[in-house]
């Protein structure tokens, strides 16, 4: 028995489905992320496990107690905000303890929880000041503090970083999972940003229209995509479109020039129009090999990003993206020269669905 | 460097001529409350300190605290005391029950309208509507009376008294307390509430610990300035009561108007007081709201 198991849970509002057929079984001390764009379900499906939503069917059960139909004061549930949600009339101390008051313990108890909590989101200073007097950052550490000091069971986070600037947010991002580490507290982590999730994440799940699209490893996700739409949420990837010569053999011809794969095409039919991801990384440019695939093309765009120079090759539909190190001994290339790249035929994905 | 030298030499003057032409917009408003509120009330006080030849004297203020005018100040201040109360708690429950009470969504709009047309229905109007439908022979009492065969009057109440007075205020001082409180209510973010219930609260647990401390600056300063509003309100009352309840206002009335009563210079001395318990109430409201304020943001 998993810690959390949610079961074909679904959330209707009127004729709009918000959230259908979400399975998922999460382990005892992991952290979870639910991605996906604007309006797929996230929000909905974490207040359906916190208990401000009632699931319209389906089952959500912690540590083997079914859930559905406690009100979220049973739960035994931490939960933050993006907003904060700091109660503005108490003190930071103040906030951090309402659950341990709320809960009738001793003061004794209290008082030193309190302070060490404080000391491990590294502001045990702050305890005296107001919600007000602190900066976004500090207030969503006290939030997280708050969440934590009543040693919930499962932690529930609602996009807790994205009203932070860029460099708040990728300190915190290391601290809350570093702190969630150390806890080993059970975690679900909502975003609609991948560099997070696959940064902070045991697993993922990739969110769609208020469905599950994929589940898996952040390395999975990234590496080996199901759908068109989790290669390009997830990362920036290359899009193939290609035509299905041999499924069997796993080969397919993109543009005129055959590419081998290195495993069948499931559920493929020769002449199928499919789409293929193809990581800007694993594509290198010049000298074939016969252990890797080589296309011919023409170079479209050079651009420096520093370290990196990023070089787009055009075939006759389909682009190409790939990644070179920056070195002053190799000039790149120049705009309209012709070009090959090479790539392993273990770095090409085909996605689920035919083409239109 | 010369154009630098240029720019820098401009900015000085082009800073105080931007900001004259701003004052000038302002200067009809000062213009006012010169002429109708600080010279008036310079006026009054400086008045209230003089006899009627002028001289200075301490008499006005003494006789303030003569039985009838202590007791029209007691009587008005318990009026305004009980028109606030009531006002602000029915004015709470009644925004509470629009902001959070999950009502169909067009109750609100019209309530706000309602709300602001009544707020500011006061002084004579106000009076002949409650006499017109509350009155001895009022439409109301005799709808009453006709065909539900209840006698208003015979249960001891009258339009023309304290609890008539009081009802008649509420008229502009629940609408009042609405209007004020809608935003600050808005202001309660479903967050707190969430956040609240998760760390274990019941409701009542979250209104105790988080709604009513949060709000508890707004409501106080708007109960505060419903009674100031109803404190002041001179018109309503003589219009309802004529002579014949004793409040401040009406007293005030008689000794300006020139009948027996005449004496122009305790009239001064009984605004000044009024200035001073409306200035009084009104300045704990404003501190109060900044304190509300704070949180809000
Ligand atoms: N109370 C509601 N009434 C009607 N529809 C709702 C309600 N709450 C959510 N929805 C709908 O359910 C869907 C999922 O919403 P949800 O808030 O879960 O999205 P989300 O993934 O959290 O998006 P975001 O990244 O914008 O927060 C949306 O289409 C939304 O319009
Ligand atoms: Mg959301």
């Amino acid at each position: 028995m998993k810690f959390l198991e949610i079961e074909n849970l679904r959330k209707v509002y009127g004729a709009q489905v918000g959230v259908q057929h979400f399975d998922i079984a999460v382990e005892r001390g992991e952290f979870i992320s639910f991605l996906g764009p604007s309006g797929c379900g996230k929000t909905t499906t974490l207040r359906m496990v916190a208990g401000f939503e009632q699931p319209s069917a389906g089952s959500i059960r912690i540590d083997g107690r079914d859930v559905v139909g406690l009100r979220p004061n049973q739960r035994n549930i931490g939960m933050v905000f993006q907003s904060y949600a700091l109660f503005p009339n108490m003190t930071v101390a103040q906030n951090v303890a309402f659950g341990l008051k709320i809960a009738k313990r001793p003061d004794a108890e209290i008082k030193p929880r309190v302070a060490e909590m404080l000391q491990m989101i590294k502001l045990p200073q702050l305890g005296d000041r107001f919600p007000y007097q602190l900066s976004g950052g500090q207030q969503q550490r006290v939030a997280l503090a708050r969440a934590l000091a009543g040693s919930p069971q499962l932690l529930l986070l609602d996009e807790p970083l994205s009203a932070l600037d860029a460099k708040i947010r990728a300190s915190l991002r290391s601290e809350i999972r570093d702190l969630q580490r150390k806890l080993g507290i059970t975690t679900i982590y909502v975003t609609h940003d991948q560099e997070e999730a696959l940064a902070m994440s045991d697993r993922i799940v990739v969110m769609s229209e208020g469905r599950i699209e994929q589940l898996g490893t952040p390395f999975e996700i990234y590496n080996r995509p199901r759908t068109r739409f989790v290669a390009s949420f997830v990362g920036t990837l290359n899009i193939l479109r290609g035509k299905v010569i041999d499924p069997a053999k796993g080969v397919v011809r993109v543009d005129e020039q055959d590419i081998r794969l290195d495993q069948q095409i499931p559920n493929a039919a020769p002449g199928e129009m499919r789409a293929i991801a193809l990581r800007p990384e694993a594509v290198t440019l010049g000298e074939t090999r016969p252990d890797r695939n080589a296309m011919k093309g023409t170079i479209e765009e050079v651009s420096f990003l520093g370290a990196i120079v990023r070089i787009k090759v055009r075939f006759k539909d389909n682009l190409i993206s790939l990644d070179t190190f920056n070195s002053s001994a190799s000039p790149p290339p120049r705009r309209g020269d012709s070009a090959t790249v090479t790539f392993a035929p273990a770095d090409l994905q085909v996605l689920e669905g035919v083409e239109g | 460097m010369a154009q630098m030298q240029l720019d820098a030499a401009a900015l000085p003057l082009a800073q105080p001529r931007r900001m004259s032409f701003a004052f000038l917009g302002v200067v009809p408003f000062f213009v006012f409350a010169v002429m109708f509120l600080l010279w008036p009330t310079a006026f009054l006080m400086v008045g209230s300190f003089q006899d009627a030849d002028g001289h200075f004297t301490l008499e006005n203020i003494y006789r303030l605290s003569e039985p009838t005018i202590l007791n029209a100040y007691k009587i008005s201040i318990e009026i305004s005391v009980a028109s606030a109360l009531l006002g602000a708690i029915f004015g709470f429950f009644l925004a509470a029950a629009v902001v959070l009470g999950g009502l169909p969504r067009w109750l609100r709009p019209t309530l706000m309208t309602f709300c602001g047309v009544a707020s500011n229905f006061a002084g004579l109007p106000l009076a002949f509507a409650f006499l017109a439908t509350l009155g001895r022979t009022g439409l109301v009492t005799l709808l009453l009376r006709d065909f539900v065969g209840f006698d208003l009057y015979a249960t001891g109440f009258n339009v023309l008294s304290f609890t008539g007075l009081t009802l008649t205020y509420l008229y502009f001082q629940i609408p009042l307390m609405v209007l004020i409180l809608t935003p600050a209510l808005d202001g309660l973010k479903r967050e707190w509430r969430e956040a609240a219930e998760v760390l274990g609260a019941t409701s009542w647990q979250y209104w105790r610990h988080v709604a009513i401390p949060v709000l508890w600056p707004s409501f106080l300063g708007t109960t505060l300035l419903l009674f100031a509003n109803s404190f002041g309100a001179v018109a309503t009352a003589y219009g309802l009561t004529g002579s014949s309840l004793n409040i401040v206002p009406i007293l005030l009335y008689a000794q300006s108007r020139g009948d027996v009563l005449h004496n122009p210079n305790l009239g001064y001395a009984l605004a000044l007081g009024m200035i001073v318990i409306t200035g009084l109430s009104n300045g704990a409201y404003i501190w109060l709201r900044a304190r509300g304020e704070r949180w809000l943001k």
